[in-house]
């Protein structure tokens, strides 16, 4: 059953792996992505509609604005990383809303509806797009009434202030808890700082450069009992992998992978 | 009208652990076993291959390779008073989808349970007096013992290739091993995992407060491997992207690395996915299953019939299908009669993390199944009187995820959001781990799984009902862990630490685990139990319910371990009893 393992890609990344993998005995990082060099990947859905990256395809310009401001209050810039929106998290949150999951995926959808316990979770028939279309509109609304203006405009501290109010749940918002849009954005722009870039956010591998995190090349057997040692990358994403932007010429840890395979995959591997 | 297919010697309903097990030793004699599986077909390539299985979002957090909620899920309730509702997005409990099932994307943490857990009713009557368990807890002695199942154990940790250090070896101590674990027969197939930095300063502080730690069993296979049945495996890399995940190295034992090819190669064994079985169709007498009824993706019916019929799926498709099914007398909390659905179970983490200052962790390095651990506090490994609870915990360094997602810790009293969580999460992802106490969970006389009387699945049936609610025995083991962990915390020096007693009422609202349990239980009596020991049901012999569904109640420990040996104890059965002489075998 094993035997029909795509055997250039593995190879490929094999070489990726023992690039990532050499630059943790402290040598300087000489191979690897560059990370200034990454093109953009827009995901596969956008690029089938030829469409440009970072076209909204579901946020109206009020809705960017808000979800854009709020995730900068949430994830803001400081002088070791950008902030949200530098880092594309609100058009993550719109690709996110256009996609299935926003439609519904994986969302158990039929009724009769009714409210539960905390402990029984997500009750509103609410889609997350419908969910966040309502919460934007009833949030600037409060924030027109409240301070006469939107929530864009206000100044950061009153940004806080309400977003304090939404995760309190002490925002009305109609039909939604004012806490369960506070959470959804939370979870999301979370999401969108550090999920892989394909997504659209991360952009330039911003989350994961803020905390040191490798990335999806990954293999550490060699390296995994040097203890207390930090292990400094540039991070590699999986479009960098599938565009051959990790250079794949370290052979000695190339080899050392080979001996850690499937015996079918060594078999091609070794004879690359 | 369903087509009437073919009648075969077996069928599985699923192909995840407890299917491929069927299938591999049943096709291996000479049977022709039809596996049916709702999900699709996938395999190591080209499904789980990098780069493309290390997507967090895609895996972990929209649960590629988790059962769909929107087909299928189960409704939720506290207790019996409370109207359950459908839990709509699945976070609390993952069960899986496809070949394999969770099989895939579990972490490899492969146990066997205690001597003792096996005998939870009566070993704890006799030490502490029957007052100790409580009037509803429901909680059991299995019907079998922790040395009729040592062959099957050591049969299934030699399949999947389980990586370890034996600490008991026919009663002879080992050093680096668990000396509180049962006699093994002989020494695990592969040698143990790497110790993380994380895991080594554990067993440090572990040691220095006289507890054993050890490393902890596990399924991430520590070399190229190749089974008794000569189905082979890699080695893990320790790439720190496994539970949730599929495993690209052929490194994690599953299905489809360990049974199913077996199967396969010896020509009778077919595997049908994309089938939803909806119905066990039972003759006129009730007495024997003649058939299975599935619907394919085109809506189609078909009749399978089978002379012996494996019910192989998830805990909760095995009790809803019986019930919706009508094989067994419904349980009913209220007399405490009926025996589907009864002494439900769940398991009990209660976690901690530490937090460093002066030290890094790297926490991406790192493997499903890659601890530190002790069982000091397990089963009844110490003396139960003063803290008032049954059963315990294994408390362990698991070194098994930096995905960022899901892993940013940040230390008591950060904000959640804003400047300062940033600030903090920056400073401390490198620099904190995780503990946790997987702790047992006893059986009692409200939790318990029905047929949901509103809502519907995608096919038309009946959800499954869960009411389940933490009873006095988790919540004092909970605090009692807790207080474990504050010591860890102080013999480890950490700068602080971040504890989390569970208390309150279970909810479904974050991941615990999904090492669901019960529902169509094993025992001795059929007025009381589902199946007895070989897993064959009372009423109906030619049917067979695998799988955790049959634990009374659970141990302090994840269940593949027995839930594979509780397999192979029933092949064995079936292949050297039950098919010459078809019927009760107990």
């Amino acid at each position: 059953m094993a035997d029909d393992i795509k055997r250039s890609e593995f190879v490929k990344l094999v070489g990726a792996l023992g690039a990532a993998a050499g630059l943790a005995s402290g040598c300087a990082p000489t191979t690897g992505v560059s990370p200034e060099a990454s093109p953009a990947t827009p995901n596969a859905a956008r690029r089938a509609l030829d469409l440009e990256p970072e076209a909204y395809t579901f946020f109206t310009p009020p809705e960017q604005a808000l979800v854009s401001a709020a995730c900068d209050r949430l994830i803001p810039a400081d002088d070791a990383s950008p902030s949200a929106s530098a880092a594309g998290v609100p058009f993550y949150i719109d690709q996110q809303l256009v996609g299935a999951w926003g439609n519904g995926a994986r969302f158990y959808r039929q009724g009769p509806w009714q409210a539960g316990t905390p402990e029984q979770g997500y009750q509103l028939a609410l889609l997350p797009k419908d969910l966040y279309r309502a919460a934007i509109k009833s949030v600037d609304a409060y924030c027109a009434k409240t301070y006469g203006s939107s929530f864009a405009d206000l100044t950061p501290a009153q940004q806080d202030k309400v977003l304090h109010a939404l995760e309190r749940g002490a925002v009305d918002l109609g039909a939604i808890p004012s806490d369960t849009f506070f959470s959804m954005l939370l979870a999301n722009a979370i999401e969108g700082y550090f999920a892989d870039p394909l997504y659209g956010g991360n952009r330039n591998k911003a989350g994961w450069k803020m905390i040191g995190f490798p990335g999806v090349a990954a293999a550490y057997t060699s390296l995994i009992e040097q203890y207390n040692q930090p292990y400094v990358v540039p991070p590699v994403s999986i479009a960098d992998v599938q565009q051959g932007l990790v250079a794949d010429d370290m052979d000695d840890m190339h080899v050392a992978m080979v001996h850690h395979m499937h015996p079918a995959t060594r078999k091609h591997a070794e004879g690359r | 009208m369903a087509t009437k297919l073919k009648p075969v010697d077996a069928l599985t309903i699923g192909v995840g652990w407890t299917g491929g097990i069927v299938a591999a030793e049943l096709t291996k004699a000479g049977y022709h076993v039809v596996g049916l599986e709702r999900g699709e077909y996938r395999n190591t390539a080209p499904d789980f291959e990098v780069p493309q299985v290390h997507d967090e979002l895609s895996y972990a957090v929209r649960l590629k390779l988790v059962q769909d909620a929107a087909v299928e899920t189960v409704t939720f309730r506290n207790d019996a008073g409370q109207t359950a509702l459908p839990i709509r997005y699945l976070i609390g409990f993952l069960p899986g989808n496809g070949l394999g099932g969770a099989g895939v994307h579990w972490n490899g943490m492969t146990w066997r349970f205690l001597p003792w857990d096996f005998e939870t009713r009566s070993r704890s009557v006799a030490r502490y007096g029957a007052q100790m368990l409580g009037e509803d807890c429901t909680s059991r002695d299995w019907g079998i013992t922790y040395g009729e199942l040592e062959p099957f154990y050591d049969r299934f940790e030699y399949q999947a290739g389980i990586a370890g250090k034996a600490g008991n070896i026919k009663g002879g101590i080992r050093p680096g091993g668990n000396p509180f674990e049962g006699p093994r027969s002989r020494e695990y197939p592969n040698p143990p995992m790497k110790v993380s930095y994380a895991g080594s300063l554990y067993r440090e502080a572990a040691k220095s407060l006289g507890y054993h730690p050890f490393i902890m069993p596990s399924a991430n296979v520590t070399r190229a491997y190749t089974n008794p049945d000569g189905a082979s495996f890699g080695a893990c890399v320790y790439c720190g992207y496994c539970e949730r995940f599929g495993c690209e190295m052929y490194a994690k034992a599953s299905p489809q690395l360990a049974v199913l090819p077996v199967a396969l190669k010896t020509g009778r064994y077919e595997l049908r996915t994309g089938v939803n079985v909806v119905k066990i169709n039972l003759s006129r007498s009730r007495r024997r299953a003649i058939s299975v009824t599935y619907v394919d993706g085109a809506g189609r019916e078909f009749e399978q019939p089978a002379d012996m019929i494996f019910v192989t799926a998830f805990v909760f498709n095995n009790v809803r299908l019986l019930l919706v099914s009508g094989i067994g007398t419904p349980y009913d909390p209220a007399t405490g009669s009926g025996v589907v659905g009864r002494n439900y179970a769940y398991q009990l983490n209660t976690s901690a993390t530490y937090f460093f200052a002066d030290k890094v962790f790297n926490p991406f390095m790192g493997a499903g199944a890659m601890g530190i651990v002790f069982d000091d506090f397990n089963g009844d490994n110490f003396d139960h009187s003063v803290p008032g609870f049954i059963g315990g915990a294994d408390i362990y360094v698991n070194s098994n995820t930096g995905r960022p997602i899901q892993y940013h810790p940040v230390p008591k009293g950060t904000p959640g959001w804003g400047l300062a969580w940033k600030k903090a999460v920056t400073k401390w992802y490198n620099r904190a781990f995780n503990a946790n106490a997987q702790g047992g969970v006893q059986a009692y006389r409200g939790n318990y799984l029905d047929l949901d009387p509103t809502y519907r699945d995608a096919y038309g049936l009946p959800l499954l009902r869960m009411t389940f609610d933490w009873g006095p025995h988790e919540l004092k083991q909970s605090q009692y862990m807790n207080d474990i962990h504050a010591t860890l915390g102080k013999a480890l020096s950490a700068s602080s630490m971040l504890l989390k007693p569970v208390t309150g009422h279970y909810t479904t609202q974050i991941y615990q685990s999904t090492h669901n349990t019960g529902g169509a239980i094993m025992g001795t009596n059929p007025r009381t139990s589902v199946v007895n020991k070989y897993l064959q049901s009372w009423d109906v012999p030619n049917l067979f319910v695998l799988g955790a569904s049959s634990f009374p109640q659970n141990p302090g420990y994840n269940p593949i371990g027995t839930v594979g040996a509780l397999a192979y104890h029933t092949t064995d059965a079936v292949l050297k009893r039950y098919v010459k002489n078809p019927g009760p075998m107990a």
